[in-house]
């Protein structure tokens, strides 16, 4: 018998850098479906951010460029005004996108910019070691905010969605988490039609992704998709924000 | 020939950028520069381009990066604290090895500091201004003709290389209208270029842009290879000017603004029998040392004139090696020295040596 390929051909045959338990390798994998279904392989161009997956590209199976911390959507709007007719994403963390990078995400939004963009949010600095992130939850205890994060001192968590939601130039924007399979596939679904918005060209379109950090969280991989349930969940509520009756 | 104008030296970058083949542009506006802006918001979208106001000057470098991932001929402009801005992405720009070209129209520093004329981001141009060990190519122009002449270069010695290459005007520069004598067609050499982020369809593999390696014998090996570059970059493309060299009594060495006056401080002390040479360098990076040091038995002194505190005087000192002593005279905060006190300074050197 033929040996079956298990894995989506956008996606090379490595073994994932990530730790147990991280959902980076389920997005990766969902984002390599996706391009995979609509055959876009050829003509698809990712932005690396900084952070745990700075070099997605040993795994993504297509052009990858690596961005400047939280510059990915400056450097995918220079790929997409040349590339017009190319499909162009940039895959962030919230260090990268909500921290440093505020500036470049809210402006691709505000300009309407035809690109779409995949942010990992799981409420922590992954590859620095546990910081806390703009989107660390109050009393999350990070190596940054050792006693939990006091609002009254290291101010609010930011739900980047419902701001980026709020521009004229967004179309779309879903929030979903990876914490069991039905959840996986909801998100599968929502980064599938992210791609098809901007293949329609109807402007800029974002998926947060309810992530997990099993090592900076210090938890077990099981443990980590129940923190999402009991702690993220409540705080960045998951369903769509904008574009929900848009047919593509 | 081409049509000769007379033209804002800004409106010149632009029109190079344009003849020279780039039609990408992103850029934040900033004085005595914005003029570039205006003229290509109107010409690219015309064309066919793209003209894009980034959020800052931070975005727009990265725009840059972007653009020339894709494979595309890409411009950026600003002056000095928006060029501090561009560092970072200038750096990543080096360490992908994307060629680009950045033009810094220089006003007076530091900080916020004055819009008028300056030379004083000599060192950020030449020495690095981002971190690590990297080198960007750098042209000095002098008129609005070179203006034109070496933006149209830049967007060569960026593809050849793949590098950065910053044109390095300054406000005066920019500002002043002069005639220029445009090319019935420029002469553009299209690059391969094999490493483009620009979909894999076109090429059957995937390709990745990056500036990261965290295995210390690789990334010594990038800088190495980037190292060898540079020295093919020192072999090559060296330029720079000589004007009344030969039996020089003394050495001015000067570029961009202050060397346009020196031309007359010859003249005027030719009257009064002193014979004063002048050595302009065009590249900034890589710099004329050789040639410069090839003075150093034939005069009695060397005299850097700047728009600065004294920041090119370092390599001029480097050049002469200790073997002929170097002045400096500089005027700051936007001022331009007048005919008569580099005349004076002169003078006082020359008196000085012969005591």
């Amino acid at each position: 018998m033929a040996k079956e390929r298990l894995h989506p051909k956008s996606i090379k045959d490595k073994v994932w850098h990530y730790c147990p338990g991280c959902s980076h390798g389920i997005v990766h994998r969902i984002i390599g479906e996706v391009i995979d279904e609509l055959d876009i392989q050829g003509s698809v161009i990712g932005i690396a951010p900084v952070g745990c997956s700075y070099n997605n590209y040993e795994y993504f199976d297509f052009d990858v460029i690596q961005a400047a911390h939280g510059r990915a959507p400056a450097v995918a709007t220079g790929v997409k005004r040349v590339l017009p007719n190319h499909i162009v994403f940039t895959y962030q963390g919230d260090g990268d996108l909500a921290a440093i990078g505020t500036a470049e995400i809210i402006h691709v939004a505000a300009r309407g910019e035809k690109l779409t963009t995949i942010f990992i949010n799981n409420a922590i600095y992954g590859m620095t070691s546990g910081q806390m992130a703009p989107t660390t939850l109050p009393q999350q205890i990070t190596t940054t905010t050792p006693t939990g994060r006091d609002t009254a001192y290291h101010g609010y968590p930011i739900r980047i969605s419902e701001m980026l939601a709020l521009q004229e130039g967004t179309v779309f924007v879903e929030r979903v988490s990876t914490h069991d399979v039905k959840h996986i596939r909801q998100a599968k679904k929502a980064i599938k039609k992210a791609f098809k918005i901007q293949q329609a060209g109807l402007g800029f379109s974002l998926v947060e992704v309810l992530s997990t950090c099993p090592t900076n969280w210090q938890l077990s991989p099981v443990d980590s998709q129940q923190w999402i349930v009991d702690n993220m969940i409540p705080y960045y509520g998951l369903g769509n924000l904008k574009g929900k009756d848009i047919k593509v | 020939m081409g049509e000769k104008v007379l033209m804002k030296g800004n409106d010149v970058i632009a029109e190079a950028c344009i003849r020279a083949g780039c039609l990408h542009y992103f850029g934040y506006p900033i004085t005595p520069q914005t003029e570039i802006s205006h003229y290509l918001s109107k010409r690219l979208p015309e064309l066919g381009g793209t003209f894009l106001q980034a959020e800052s000057e931070i975005a727009a470098i990265n725009m840059v990066y972007g653009a020339s991932s894709a494979g595309a001929r890409v411009m950026t402009s600003s002056s000095s604290p928006g060029i501090s801005l561009k560092q970072e992405g200038i750096s990543y720009i080096a360490g992908a090895e994307l060629p680009a070209v950045v033009i810094n129209v220089v006003r007076c520093g530091p900080g916020l500091g004055g819009i008028l004329p300056g030379q004083c981001d000599y060192f950020q141009a030449t020495k690095g201004g981002g971190h690590g060990d990297y080198r960007n190519i750098v042209l000095a122009p002098n008129s609005v003709q070179e203006l034109y002449e070496l933006t149209v270069k830049s967007f060569d010695l960026a593809d050849k290389y793949r590098m950065l290459c910053m044109v390095m005007a300054d406000g005066s520069m920019g500002q002043m209208m002069e005639a220029v004598q445009f090319k019935d067609e420029e002469d553009i050499q299209v690059y391969d270029k094999p490493w483009a982020t620009n979909g894999m369809g076109c090429r059957g593999h995937s390709n990745f842009i990056t500036s990261v390696n965290v295995n210390p014998d690789e990334l010594e090996k990038v800088n190495l290879r980037l190292q060898a570059k540079y020295r093919e970059v020192e072999k090559n493309e060296i330029r720079y000017e000589e004007i009344n060299c030969e039996n020089a009594d003394i050495m001015v060495v000067s570029y961009g603004t202050t060397s346009r006056i020196m031309k007359n401080v010859i003249k005027e002390a030719k009257k009064i029998g002193i014979n004063v040479g002048l050595f302009r360098p065009i590249t900034l990076w890589p710099y004329p040392y050789e040639a410069l040091a090839k003075h150093t038995d034939k005069v009695k002194a060397f005299l850097s004139v700047e728009l600065s505190a004294g920041q090119m005087i370092e390599d001029v000192r480097l050049a002469v090696n200790g073997k002929s002593n170097c002045y400096f005279y500089g005027r700051m905060g936007g001022h331009i020295p007048s005919q008569k006190e580099l005349l004076d300074e002169i003078i006082r050197i020359l008196e000085k040596e012969d005591k």
